[in-house]
């Protein structure tokens, strides 16, 4: 079905330095042999096949799935590069494949870009391209298409990574933001936080030691059994960057209502709760990348939550909150002391108070 | 969490609302206002707008946001100087987080890291005394900054430099003092508070002693409180027992963490490395005699003020902005002339908008409720 199929094996490269240089650039034979040696190699397949300037598919592949494509991006910047939980490559395949299955689609197909600062070793960026070419097949995508650069010292640090992806959306879905009714159920898919907590005490600069993993996980057949048993639901968006509570503002300014979460009923793991203590952060806004917020009609709910903690990843998920009116847009939090706050978008970045 | 959950027990937060209630019922209210209680503290500030403790309290009694918040009151002309500090080559100038976003007539660190300064956030005086070791060819500046809370970790920080005589390290000192600030606004004309929230972590060091003159010369109740919002209830329990029985007092609520004779050893650290600066400028409050403090002559060299060329220059706060009088708590955040509109978080005019424990980036950010009830 997908690759138009080849007729000559070409010859492959081999990289014989352990680090990257400008010379892995510069377009020639450095170059090639690069991408033979470290990225087609991981990604495995057509690493034989002749390479074109693009991946080529047959239009009957999308159909079989559905009858709209859906097509997004993202870039990938994160220090440390491995964590606990996770590295690079891993969150680059899982954020891209997240990114699609949130809108129903089903993912197909991945590019993968990486600009690399020179210096950085090729065992390296050999093991992050293991790592993606694992997530990818674990997740049944495939990468297909990609493109290397190489900058000076300092350009960069060490290795960027963007993912575009592409897959089709089942004709009986139309998911979105702007869908939300008083009424709805908000649903998540367990412990929020532990990412943005785990790249935070991964960095080291605040010396505490903590268990806290990242819950970065490809999430897309969860997606699929939720819209299988919930089939009216509204609208997922997975909690990256601005956690739930950035999630919850999108939600209520996209439909136009207001939406309550309770505090006692959000999942928050302690370590984490004790680590957001320890620094004055707040666990709404900490970053996810396993996570993703449900907006389901309430008489699906309890389908919906049921099918979700049938499934690994969704083990402990939650009912958090409803969608109570249309009258305003804004999100407010029914807080365990019994008072109500606002939960608004984040100004800036969170940043540690002093005292 | 162990020793935190307790504080936050829904159950008894109801049972101590009624409490409050009742005796709120049975004190006489001054003539057509509610009881005005400060918290002094921008701890405090945070966990009442966190915990939504205002919506929660009986309409008779009004939280006023005080000066409490030492990222907030840091006047322009300061950060002018850590970015003139910061700018320089040879530095690595370090700070607390949220500093970092507090702006100066020209720009705020963070900007000034986005020029290209090397501004590096920490969370102790002492990782900023390790990269002074692990960069002798580098001049390390550490932004000394908040009341006696974090004064005695930057004098031991200073202390401990001094013992290994590491030569590339130096305190930008902006610390400042409780007690004349409290007393600034309590000489205020007009002034109208029924009692205090006191300082927890402050007293943790100074204890509670210094306080006394609040309840002795000005006649007004305070007690010193803890950060939870249980903590915080009980506070003000206390505080409408005194307004009720016409007592006024400096009793300790924190007494698991603040003893009464607070923390000798820290005392000792900052007696040892501080002496009183004449006048410290305040962002909203203009100049308050004794309330800041900087290094003593012994401990000149590590004095970024002395060892630094700094601008120095003093900047008016913009004419807008009415921070001192919300901070008297004459106005209502929400009641300022530029709230919301040209002096918001992304773009702060007045201190109060600074820091989360401002009052008016707290309403900005939590209380829209009862701020859009009230303007309409």
């Amino acid at each position: 079905m997908n690759i138009v199929p080849f007729v000559k094996a070409r010859t492959l490269g081999k990289v014989n330095v352990s680090s990257v240089t400008l010379a892995h650039g510069g377009g020639g034979k450095a170059m090639k042999d690069l991408i033979d040696d470290v990225f087609l190699a991981a990604f495995g397949e057509q690493a034989c096949e002749p390479l074109e300037d693009q991946a080529r598919f047959e239009l009957v592949a999308f159909e079989a799935h559905g009858d709209r494509l859906a097509f997004t991006t993202d870039s990938f910047v994160v220090d440390p590069l491995f964590f606990p939980g996770g590295d690079i490559g891993k969150l680059a395949v899982c954020g891209t494949v997240n990114d699609l299955a949130v809108g129903g689609a089903v993912p197909m197909y991945l590019s993968c870009a990486v600009i690399i600062e020179e210096g950085v070793s090729i065992d390296l960026l050999r093991q992050v391209a293991h790592s993606m070419a694992r997530t990818a097949a674990q997740a049944g995508v495939r990468i297909v298409t990609g493109d290397t650069k190489v900058v000076p010292r300092g350009a960069c640090d060490k290795i960027f990574i963007t993912t575009t992806g592409i897959g089709t959306i089942p004709a009986s879905l139309a998911l979105g933001v702007e869908k939300a009714r008083a009424g709805d159920t908000v649903l998540v898919n367990g412990l929020l936080g532990d990412h943005g907590a785990a790249i935070l005490c991964a960095r080291g600069d605040m010396a505490l030691d903590t268990p806290i993993e990242s819950d970065c996980a490809c999430l897309h057949e969860l997606i699929g059994s939720i819209l299988a048993a919930a089939p009216s639901t509204r609208f997922i968006r997975d909690a990256t960057r601005g956690g739930i509570a950035t999630v919850l503002n999108e939600i209520a300014d996209g439909s136009g209502v207001s939406i309550e979460i309770e505090e006692c009923m959000t999942p928050i793991r302690e370590e984490v709760k004790a680590f957001c203590e320890v620094l004055g952060l707040d666990p709404l806004y900490l970053a996810n990348e396993g996570k993703i917020v449900v907006v389901v009609p309430d008489d699906e709910a309890e389908a919906a939550l049921a099918a979700m903690r049938e499934h690994p990843l969704g083990e402990s998920s939650a009912r958090i909150g409803r969608v109570v009116s249309e009258q305003e847009r804004r999100v407010t939090m029914h807080t365990i002391f019994g008072g109500r706050r606002m939960v608004d978008m984040l100004v800036g970045e969170q940043l540690p108070r002093i005292c | 969490m162990k020793y935190v959950d307790e504080f936050r027990d829904g159950e008894k937060a109801r049972v101590l609302i009624g409490e409050i209630e009742a005796l709120v019922s049975s004190i006489r209210l001054p003539e057509g206002r509610p009881l005005y209680l400060m918290e002094v503290c921008g701890g405090h500030t945070h966990s009442i707008f966190r915990y939504g403790l205002e919506g929660m309290l009986p309409k008779e009694i009004e939280l006023v946001h005080g000066p409490g918040c030492p990222v907030c009151v840091l006047p322009m002309g300061r950060v002018d100087d850590c970015v003139a500090i910061a700018e320089n080559p040879k530095v690595i100038f370090t700070t607390f987080g949220d500093a970092m976003r507090v702006p100066g007539s020209r720009k705020s660190l963070l900007q000034a890291k986005a020029d290209g300064a090397d501004v590096r956030m920490v969370y102790s005086p002492m990782d900023a005394l390790e990269l002074a070791r692990r960069n002798p060819d580098r001049e390390v500046v550490f932004f000394g900054l908040g009341f006696e809370t974090t004064m005695p970790s930057t004098a031991l920080t200073i202390l401990q430099a001094e013992s290994e005589g590491i030569s590339n390290f130096s305190v930008f000192c902006n610390h400042i003092t409780i007690v004349p600030t409290i007393k600034a606004i309590l000489d205020s004309p007009g002034l109208q508070l029924d009692g205090f929230l006191g300082p927890g972590h402050v007293s943790m060091v100074i204890g509670t002693a210094p306080y006394e003159f609040i309840a002795n010369y000005y006649r007004k109740p305070m007690v010193v409180a803890g950060f939870e919002p249980l903590d915080i209830l009980q506070s003000i329990w206390m505080l409408l027992k005194q307004i009720g029985e016409g007592r006024t007092e400096v009793e300790n609520q924190y007494a698991r963490v603040v003893p009464d004779e607070g923390n000798n050893a820290a005392l000792r650290a900052v007696a040892e490395v501080y002496e009183l600066r004449e006048f410290f400028e305040w962002r909203g409050l203009g100049s308050i005699d004794h309330s800041g403090v900087r290094l003593r002559e012994t401990y000149a060299h590590f004095d970024a003020e002395r060892k630094f060329a700094i601008p120095n220059v003093r900047i008016a706060d913009p004419k807008s902005c009415q921070c001192g009088e919300v901070l008297k708590g004459a106005l209502k955040p929400w009641q300022c002339k530029v709230f919301g509109t040209s002096c918001t978080p992304e773009t702060p005019l007045g201190a109060l908008m600074v820091s989360s424990e401002g009052a008016c980036a707290a309403y900005y950010q939590y209380g829209g409720q009862k701020r859009q009830a009230e303007v309409v």
